[in-house]
């Protein structure tokens, strides 16, 4: 069965973690939160494979699973909460998992970070929707006429009229 | 009569939990966040509330996937902080107000908001961060300095409860604690946010053009926030940045004209955008009804001062 579209698919690189996917990844969620234990760890150290049987995945969860690819979890109804103990078993800080999940090094993830992180520019849609919010625009409109904040104003108004093309790459 | 003084809007950022568990917080890193809530504590210190309420979320500790409560009130006498992987946060138990908690769940529920109410539940970073944040760093054999009513709220799975949804629950918790017969002097806390995302090819995003607007307008306008749909957060502020929904529930539960005491803002925490605002309540509003009332807290007060 084909997943039901939402306006949210369109935030790139982001996998809202909904009632459907909710129902779809309990193995995975119930698996992690299964490492909160210690024996439980031990006992998946052991025979990755065979422990994960318990908690009647499918074969691509499985697979997801055992290669720890932390997006396609995502995709599959796992939620970061959750996985993020699969990565804590592996002795992982969450900042190495983040990297991994933005395919880039956790130096270069730090950086970012350290510099303000990462954009919302050019990062809030899929189908070039990349106007700011009007609910918050309005607000910050007014606040930035009490103290001059021409700079973010122009910014703002500079997206509007650009004409993103950024084509919808959607199946 | 009980009455809500304030509001205290805070992130709760699980790594600063750590940082403080593990005596970093002189790190410059961590100095820069700590360094933000030293005024808070002495306005927490000065405010001496009697109860806290906090709003906040589990993150996959005390609640897994098996239930999900959109709205669940800790009406239990005492709340264990949860272990999250690492154990328990050294931290002391949390002591509840069992009495002010189901007053509010009748009061509240009778106002047609369908809380679960919780006679048993442990509470992670979601809730004890902001409680160091406002209270300092308390010893595991130690006591918070109030008793405290935890509200978690699902923003785990989507969706959450609306902003307006959340915003009205704040008002009939402003109700319900009117109604209470003894003089408490209340504070709500709402946690989370601001703009962060730590799921997914986008983790990482922050957004403190949209985390400023949030602020200006969470004083003066809450109006404007209710409104704004949860895609707009999360397309904005990151998937997970949907959080900050739970300070509307603060907001909500204080009166429409509040005064903002302090405000702190900085990047990043971890992976977050922390945000912190301290709203009060205009004490000439309050303060006229329970004036003949508040003569014994305030002669008890008298007495602390004195023993003091």
């Amino acid at each position: 069965m084909a997943r039901e579209q939402h306006d949210y698919d369109d935030i790139p690189g982001t996998f809202v973690f909904d009632a459907e996917r909710s129902r779809q990844g309990y193995g995975i969620n119930m698996f992690c939160m299964s490492l909160m234990q210690d024996a439980n760890r031990k006992a998946f150290k052991a025979n990755e494979a065979e422990y994960l049987k318990k908690f009647k995945l499918t074969p691509e969860q499985t697979e997801a699973v055992l290669k720890r690819d932390y997006n396609r979890m995502l995709e599959l109804g796992g939620n970061i909460y959750f996985t993020a103990k699969l990565g804590a078993t592996d002795g992982h800080s969450f900042q190495h998992l983040a990297a991994l999940m933005t395919g880039s090094t956790q130096q270069d993830y730090a950086n970012m970070m350290l510099g303000g992180g990462r954009s919302v520019e050019g990062n809030r849609s899929r189908s070039g929707r990349n106007r700011p919010s009007k609910f918050i625009a309005g607000g910050a409109g007014k606040a930035a006429r009490a103290k001059p904040k021409a700079k973010a104003a122009k910014a703002k108004s500079k997206i509007k009229s650009k004409p993103k093309s950024k084509s919808a790459k959607r199946k | 009569m009980a009455r809500i003084i304030a509001g205290i809007g805070s992130s709760h950022v699980p790594a600063i939990g750590a940082a403080l568990d593990n005596n970093k917080t002189e790190e410059p890193y961590w100095k820069r966040v700590f360094s933000g809530f030293e005024k808070s504590q002495e306005w927490m210190r000065q405010t001496k509330p009697d109860v806290a309420i906090v709003v906040y979320n589990d993150h996959a500790s005390a609640f897994s996937v098996e239930m999900i409560p959109t709205f669940a009130l800790g009406c239990a006498a005492e709340f264990p902080p949860a272990d999250e992987g690492w154990g328990p946060r050294p931290v002391p138990v949390v002591q509840g107000h069992p009495a002010l908690a189901s007053h509010i769940a009748q009061s509240v529920i009778l106002d047609e908001f369908d809380l679960t109410v919780c006679n048993k539940m442990e509470v992670d970073h979601g809730m004890t961060v902001p409680m160091n944040l406002l209270f300092g760093k308390i010893p595991k054999e130690g006591h918070w300095p109030c008793p405290v009513i935890p509200l978690a709220v699902n923003v785990v799975m989507y969706p959450p409860p609306t902003g307006h949804r959340c915003f009205m629950l704040g008002r009939a918790l402003k109700k319900a604690v009117e109604s209470y017969p003894d003089d408490l002097r209340v504070v709500i806390f709402g946690t989370g946010g601001l703009s962060h995302q730590i799921s997914g090819p986008r983790a990482g995003l922050i957004n403190s053009k949209w985390d400023k607007a949030f602020l200006d307008n969470l004083s003066s306008h809450p109006e404007k926030l209710v409104k704004i749909p949860h895609i707009d957060y999360m397309r904005e502020a990151g998937a997970e940045g949907i959080e900050m929904v739970m300070w509307l529930i603060m907001r909500g539960a204080l009166d429409d004209k509040v005064d903002e005491v302090y405000r702190f803002y900085t990047v990043p925490a971890s992976n977050t955008a922390v945000g912190h605002i301290i709203l009060a309540n205009r004490a000439k509003a309050s303060k006229r009804k329970p004036a003949v009332k508040h003569k014994r807290a305030a002669a008890q007060t008298k007495v602390e001062r004195i023993r003091s």
